[in-house]
């Protein structure tokens, strides 16, 4: 790639042509701090924190010097960069004392606390009086109307992160700014709740947030008393990309795999039982695997969808609802481990269901919507009562003193704690179709032991993977998206008849649940140059590679399950337990 | 803010639905056709209501919050009807100076409304305004096309009755 020269503080420095300011400086070793900018999310220059003083060549002469948004402006050859000057900084400190001055400051009682990007900024500016531009403040109502979050706009800076992952990278769009000047500010349609639109409970906003203005509803205390009432028996379940992030909120690097000290934490919390929804993923292929071959093989609708993702799930009802009868009727792990809690184990340690809770902690926000699903009920209870998710259960070790760090590794309680490399993988984009494919190409070549384990075409952080394998004579063609708006393109192309896959995975947050709207926060320092979403992957690739056993129907758990109470996959008990219906939701139901 | 409007029935004609969905068609394709067509939507309904903006967004595949966005952005967009008596506060600095912002506080209060909007039954509906060129009679307001000047706000009732 061609390069250019640029001087920045001085220091001649050779970068890549059409780099922005921003990214030259980070060659340079220069952090620029930004607020609204997020990389392949928003780009819209408009915060004004990122703000460097810049002169262009104008011959052999040097232009005016002026202050630009660093995020946005590409640099040029010759250009001379300064970061730092006074009338830099000076801009940066009113633009954030006006932020500031509509800012509702109840920092202390924060749910960001502890890693606010405003906050940061205003101590690295060395902001010394918050009220200097004190005046109007609008005041706001909460937005709880939504089953897994609250909007709090008294917190909002209108920096537009969340608006534009909503529309953009989810294809969503529920929220936007509305009203002008003063009085803008980020809300949905007619002033409806985000509950009554067609928002899918991604989170993508959440994590995106880089202030207090938008958070999950935290369901800790709820979890606390279960844990403290004698006549609960409470039995945790921990999703595959969980144990690939919660050590950031510890201070760990980004991809450390905590899964032992989860386990530790867990335990200390006083659940009964610390096990795993990765027993209910490779529980889920087995499912599902026999679903497709069956559809495959009796001329049923395809291409059949995965049903993993809730947030996903939640999108195709509302959005493309004419294709519900795509979707596999599986339930997502997380509900199958629930049934499962609920049925076989309860029967195993002579518990009524009624005395079991449930709690899920999941790098998600769309399943405390769906653990509300109709046809989720395999006792007659709900198959799991309290979803929290990475952040919420980080939280609650915290408060509870927990040394997370120093907690020596720990093993899951058995048997619904015992899994495989193929479930763990579930936490990544393509990871549930890798899983699948060891499962199904196994039983396609005869239940051949040598059949391929690693399918790394499905692999990566692209939003649209492609492939086809070709099996004992049978073409399978296969597509993995993730970021319900990939999703969008690719199943226009399959209404268009432009594409005739067999089998698509689709995952509702960009990169799948190790980047899940429930996953801790990182700060756009980190992100725009960082892809947080690939080192966490990388975690849980980790995992499967080490584990001896990498493929579901080999787990020695799920033999004794279906032994002993389902029979065979798909069976008659198992379409009862672990298969659920779906809702065509439609978009505007609410005129 | 943040609270849900009052909305006056919607009472769109099959016609103006026809109508409307043959400007969508028409402009559909086009790139940035979204304004246009929320003009040419107000010219057949006269306002934006919900039920036209939702149209818009079923016929274009816009997101509603989108068009919602663009509603409340532009003064040319109208969210309500105006009603059979349109009450126009100048608020030009003649008339402000001599209390015209008291008359419009008390007509919001006496009308249940904010500017903007339309009362329930249709009948009234109440708006600002810049200089009408009636200084002299600072501070004056106009129903339709009566004007009323040197107006207190005690005076209102009296104005407000006629019409009733």
């Amino acid at each position: 790639m061609e390069n250019i020269n640029v001087i920045i503080n001085g220091v001649e420095v050779s970068v890549p042509k059409g780099s922005t300011i921003l990214e030259a400086a980070r060659i340079a070793n220069i952090d620029i701090p930004t607020l609204c900018f997020l990389k392949d999310i928003n780009a819209i220059g408009a915060c004004r924190i990122c703000v460097v003083e810049a002169q262009e060549k104008r011959g052999d002469a040097l232009g005016p010097k002026r202050i630009v948004a660093s995020c946005v402006y590409p640099v040029t050859e010759g250009m001379v960069i300064t970061t730092n000057s006074p009338a830099v900084i000076d801009s940066r400190k009113k633009t954030l004392q006006l932020i500031l001055s509509t800012h509702e400051k109840k920092c202390l009682s924060c749910v960001r606390a502890d890693n606010c990007e405003l906050q940061k900024l205003c101590y690295d500016l060395g902001i010394e009086d918050e009220d200097y531009y004190a005046g109007d403040k609008p005041v706001y109502d909460l937005d709880t109307s939504a089953a897994h979050m609250v909007r709090d706009n008294n917190k909002c800076i209108l920096c537009r992160r969340c608006v534009a992952v909503c529309e953009a990278n989810q294809g969503v769009g529920v929220i936007g700014a509305n009203e002008r000047g003063f009085a803008t500010n980020v809300s949905s349609a007619f002033e409806m709740g985000l509950g009554e639109t067609s928002c899918i409970s991604c989170g993508q906003c959440i994590v995106n947030c880089p202030v207090g203005a938008i958070y999950e509803k935290d369901n800790t205390t709820a979890v606390i008393e279960a844990i403290a009432d004698p006549d609960k028996y409470v039995i945790v379940q921990t999703a595959p990309a969980v144990r690939a992030a919660l050590g950031e909120d510890f201070g760990m690097p980004i991809g450390t795999n905590v899964e032992g000290k989860m386990v530790a934490a867990l335990r200390k919390l006083g659940f009964n039982n610390v096990f795993d929804t990765d027993f209910a993923a490779d529980l889920t292929i087995m499912e599902e695997a026999t679903e497709f071959l069956g559809r495959v093989q009796n001329g049923g609708k395809l291409p059949m969808i995965t049903s993993c993702s809730p947030g996903w799930i939640k999108y195709c009802e509302h959005y493309f609802p004419e294709m519900t009868e795509n979707l596999s009727s599986c339930k997502s792990p997380m509900q199958m481990f629930g049934a499962v809690a609920k049925t076989y184990y309860a029967e195993k340690i002579g518990v009524d269901p009624k005395n079991i809770v449930v709690v899920a902690v999941m790098p998600c926000t769309a399943k405390k919507f769906e653990i509300g699903r109709d046809d989720m009920a395999a006792a007659g209870v709900p198959d799991v009562d309290i979803s929290i998710t990475t952040r919420e259960l980080a939280r609650m070790i915290k408060r509870a003193g927990i040394k997370f760090t120093e907690l020596a590794d720990e093993k899951f309680d058995e048997p619904l704690g015992i899994s495989t490399g193929a479930a763990v993988i579930f936490g990544a984009s393509g990871g549930v179709m890798e899983a699948a494919l060891r499962t199904a190409v196994w039983k396609l070549t005869g239940e051949n032991a040598d059949a391929p384990i690693e399918f790394t075409e499905v692999r990566g952080m692209d939003g649209i993977k492609e492939a086809s394998y070709t099996v004992n004579g049978m073409e399978i063609k296969l597509a993995v998206v993730s970021g319900t708006a990939n999703a969008e393109k690719l199943l226009n192309k399959v209404k268009a008849g432009e594409a005739d896959y067999h089998f698509i995975e689709v995952m509702g947050c960009p990169g799948g649940c190790v980047n899940g709207g429930g996953q801790p926060h990182q700060p756009a320092s980190v992100r725009n140059f960082t892809d947080v979403r690939a080192k966490r992957a990388e975690a849980l690739y980790a995992i499967d590679a080490a584990n001896s056993v990498r493929r579901s129907h080999e787990n020695p758990a799920i033999k004794s399950i279906y032994d002993e109470f389902f029979g065979e996959p798909n069976s008659h008990k198992a379409h009862e337990v672990l298969h659920t219906t779906y809702v065509k939701r439609g978009l505007y139901n609410n005129k | 803010m943040g609270s849900k409007k009052k909305a006056a029935p919607f009472n769109g004609t099959p016609e103006q639905e026809k109508q409307l969905k043959e400007v969508i068609a028409s402009l559909k394709d086009e790139q940035g056709c979204l304004m246009p067509i929320m003009q040419k939507a107000q010219d057949i309904y006269g306002y934006l209501p919900i039920e036209v903006q939702t149209m818009i967004a079923e016929e274009t595949g816009i997101p509603l919050e989108k068009i919602y966005g663009v509603a409340t952005f532009y003064a040319q967009f109208s969210l309500y009807p105006k009603g059979k008596y349109r009450i126009s506060v100048c608020l030009g600095t003649a008339c402000y100076v001599k209390g015209a912002g008291d008359l419009y506080e008390k007509l919001i209060e006496k009308l249940g409304i904010q500017g903007g909007e339309c009362t329930a039954d249709g009948k009234f509906s109440l708006e600002a305004c810049r200089c009408i060129g009636a200084c002299g009679l600072a501070p004056v307001l106009t129903v339709n096309e009566d004007v009323y000047g040197r107006l207190t706000p005690d005076m209102l009732d009296d104005i407000l009755a006629k019409y009733n």
